[in-house]
């Protein structure tokens, strides 16, 4: 059963448009769909593997898991690493943890508004870059941290923000 | 197995790697082949070699090497010297000698690590290291010389209590569940490891997963259970591609799956990933969303022993506990009883943070003080500035004051003093910390992080919030106190689970223990820390201001005006006092009045 989801209206660039893409979420759905408690395993998939999770998508694993679209919307809005909308194409996340914040990210986020004209939460015009705060990675050690993509920066300082995001900023062009 | 003359162990925690510890690496590895040593040198990946401040990091066995501040660039030299002549490259080897072997330490050293024995010793990704540390052999044992009543008894008599915080003993909850009639039984851990400022469990699970896996392979033969899970939180992604790989070496090596060890016993294990969400580390919501639901708590009773995930009977403790389990199976309960206080047996880990100088991972025997903690094993606070508070337990503990330092740390000590053991977060703040922006970061934390199925929890910390927040915008008024310890009892009273019920706990151990800064705020409209933004105001020493125009040049609001050579002046009204100014001054011309 892999008819299209009853939406009526899947936007013309939703990912279950596309071919390729639709074939990995198939793939997800069919490789984890049998096991207990699948829902969450699924959303953690399809959000690494396409990045987000569009109503259209939401419909889609309800009917191929066989539960309320209710269920699989309350799950992707209570996490907050599932999301809805894509992301720019990097990801900079600033630290929000204990020893960050005595560390000094207010700061760091206050100069990012300068360098990049964002706020947390936002995504640059041009789709380059998205600017996020996040739960406490684990690396307090080197407060305040932030992570650009993969890369975990640690002891950051406000002034040396231009530099740090200008490698990110250059790929786009 | 091949026989190496030397053994050079790389870390790559994620500390040592965004400062190149993976290019360092790879360079190594060419190296050592230009150099046609690759019989000779094996280059194994781990963690926690040192403290990964001055990374890259490098130990070199058996010479016991510790080199630390690599490039790619040093490296060349460093083979010649070291692996070709035989010389150690003193300019990068790290100054005060860490002991790794932690057997060997000095008495005198606070340390005693149990949990942390491997981590940074031997390679995660490499089983058969874990087992040349006499990995598996607590499993042999129990598997074919005790019964599961036995193995239970064992764990009782050592006093191991409950790591993830609230220190139940892990004995009678085994037993619990193994009375239990329903099955299946499931064994979980608990590796969403949320507060913030804690990273013990990541270390362990990245530097020694084998050693949590062994644990629950004991506890899941001691209550009868064949099916385990690790709920791991979705930012360590590096944990869980390590455990992945643990749990399909120990699946080759008969350690999981059927018929383990030939004994008949049957249990394999699963990860399963958190998306974000701080409430799943409470056990029933944690078990609702490995379910595939919201990670929404329930009511306890009925416990998870009873009645738990997929309405099973299951047995849920946190990665620690786990962790110390073989350790206890192969040194014996006395032993491990030996360690700690009356009620508090054992060590415990705890991350180590915020203004102290040597920030980390540490492991100590319960009983020890938080002056040892702080003085001792952290080397004081940082710029030796004064001591102003240690936050213990995260954002459901406590902030204690100086008159705490000698409090020896247990349990029951911490519950005494008005705060929590926690899973083992430490935060350290020094004088320059506002007590009541801290009070406010726990609220906006828990706040945030408040599931919102029962009212309390959902609105009560909202409304504190709310308060603190006009607090420290020097809007305060009388009675924000009253309102304030009304609020924190009730909620505390009435929430539904361990995040409402601790909720409250930083705003009323700072109110028991900094309430006149609470105070100065409300009724001096004064910060005494200069912290609170409303509260205060930069302003440029005229005369020791150069002009040389650094701060107008990084203002993110353009509010420092100023002719180059001239003192420069703050306009308070554009001033959003980020503090970047006083940050990049060279003279330290700015100031907060």
């Amino acid at each position: 059963m892999t008819s299209a989801p009853t939406t009526k209206t899947i936007q013309k660039n939703d990912p279950l448009t596309d071919l390729a893409k639709k074939n990995i979420i198939d793939q997800i759905i069919d490789q984890n769909k049998e096991r207990p408690g699948a829902t969450m395993v699924v959303l953690n998939e399809l959000q690494s593997a396409i990045g987000f999770i569009t109503a259209s998508m939401q419909e889609y694993v309800a009917k191929r898991l066989q539960i309320p679209v209710s269920r699989v919307h309350g799950v992707v809005s209570f996490y907050s690493f599932f999301t809805t909308t894509p992301r720019g194409k990097h990801t900079v996340k600033f630290c929000m943890g204990t020893a960050c914040y005595v560390g000094g990210t207010s700061a760091l986020i206050e100069k990012t508004k300068q360098v990049l004209g964002i706020e947390p939460g936002q995504t640059t015009a041009d789709g380059n870059i998205t600017v996020e705060v996040c739960r406490c990675v684990g690396a307090c050690s080197q407060a305040p941290v932030i992570v650009i993509d993969e890369e975990v920066l640690g002891r950051v300082k406000p002034n040396k923000l231009p530099q740090v995001f200008k490698p990110i900023q250059e790929k786009a062009e | 197995m091949a026989h190496f003359r030397s053994h050079v162990l790389v870390c790559v925690d994620p500390e040592c790697l965004n400062k190149g510890a993976h290019d360092v690496l790879d360079a190594f590895q060419d190296e050592i082949v230009a150099q046609g040593l690759i019989d000779e040198v094996q280059v194994l990946e781990t963690s926690r070699i040192g403290s990964c401040s001055n990374g890259p990091e490098m130990m070199v066995y058996p010479d016991g090497v510790h080199y630390v501040g690599l490039t790619t660039y040093d490296i060349p030299y460093l083979v010649e010297e070291h692996f070709l002549k035989g010389r150690i490259a003193a300019k990068f080897v790290e100054e005060k000698k860490i002991t790794v072997d932690e057997e060997l330490s000095a008495p005198t050293a606070k340390e005693i690590r149990v949990v942390l024995r491997n981590c940074g010793k031997i390679d995660p990704e490499n089983i058969e290291d874990y087992i040349a540390e006499d990995g598996y052999q607590a499993l042999g044992n129990v598997l074919t010389q005790n019964k599961p009543e036995e193995v239970i008894e064992i764990v009782l008599k050592s006093g191991l209590r409950g790591r993830g915080g609230a220190g139940f003993p892990t004995g009678k909850k085994w037993q619990f569940c193994r009375a239990s009639q329903a099955s299946p039984k499931f064994v979980i851990c608990n590796a969403d490891e949320g507060d913030p400022g804690a990273f013990m469990n990541r270390r362990v699970l990245e530097g020694d997963p084998h050693s949590v896996i062994e644990g629950m392979i004991i506890a899941a033969y001691a209550i009868g259970s064949n099916q385990g899970y690790i709920y791991c939180r979705a930012e360590y992604p590096i944990a869980v591609k390590t455990l992945n790989i643990a749990i399909e070496q120990a699946r080759n090596f008969g350690l999981l799956g059927k018929n383990i060890l030939g004994s008949s016993f049957d249990f394999d294990l699963e990860v399963r990933m958190g998306a974000g969400a701080f409430v799943c580390g409470e056990e029933t919501a944690l078990m609702a969303s490995i379910e595939g639901n919201r990670g929404e708590p329930h009511p306890r009773p009925p416990f998870p022993a009873v009645k738990g995930l997929f309405g099973k009977p299951s047995n849920i403790n946190n990665v620690e506990t786990y962790a110390n389990v073989p350790q206890i199976i192969l040194k014996g309960a006395d032993w491990y009883a030996s360690m700690g206080t009356e009620k508090s047996k054992g060590t415990k880990t705890f991350a180590l943070a915020g203004d102290v100088k040597h920030t980390g991972l540490i492991e100590v025997p319960f009983g020890i003080t938080l002056r040892e903690i702080i003085y001792d094993v952290g080397g004081g606070i940082k710029e030796d500035k004064g001591f102003k508070a240690i936050q213990t337990g995260g954002p459901m503990g406590g902030c204690l004051p100086s008159e705490y330092l000698d409090l020896p740390v247990d349990y029951e000590e911490l519950a005494k003093a008005g705060s929590i053991m926690g899973s083992g977060g430490l935060v350290v703040m020094d004088e320059e910390t506002c007590m009541v922006d801290i009070a406010r970061f726990f609220m906006e934390f828990t706040q945030d992080e408040s599931c919102g199925k029962c009212t309390p929890c959902r609105v009560g910390t909202r409304r504190i919030l709310e308060i603190l927040e006009r607090i420290c915008d020097g809007k305060g008024k009388n009675g924000d106190i009253e309102t304030l310890e009304m609020l924190c009892s009730e909620i505390s009273e009435t929430s539904l689970c361990g995040l409402g019920q601790g909720a409250p706990n930083p705003i009323v151990s700072i109110l028991q223990h900094f309430r006149s800064e609470y105070e100065a705020h409300i009724y001096e409209k004064r910060c005494p820390s200069k912290v609170c933004k409303s509260l205060i105001r930069y302003e440029i020493i005229d005369g020791t201001c150069t002009g040389c125009t650094v701060c107008a040049r990084n203002c993110p609001v353009n509010a420092i005006s100023g002719e180059r050579r001239q003192t420069h002046l703050i306009d308070p009204d554009a001033c959003v006092r980020c503090g970047i100014c006083m940050q990049v001054c060279n003279f330290n011309a700015i100031v907060i009045n």
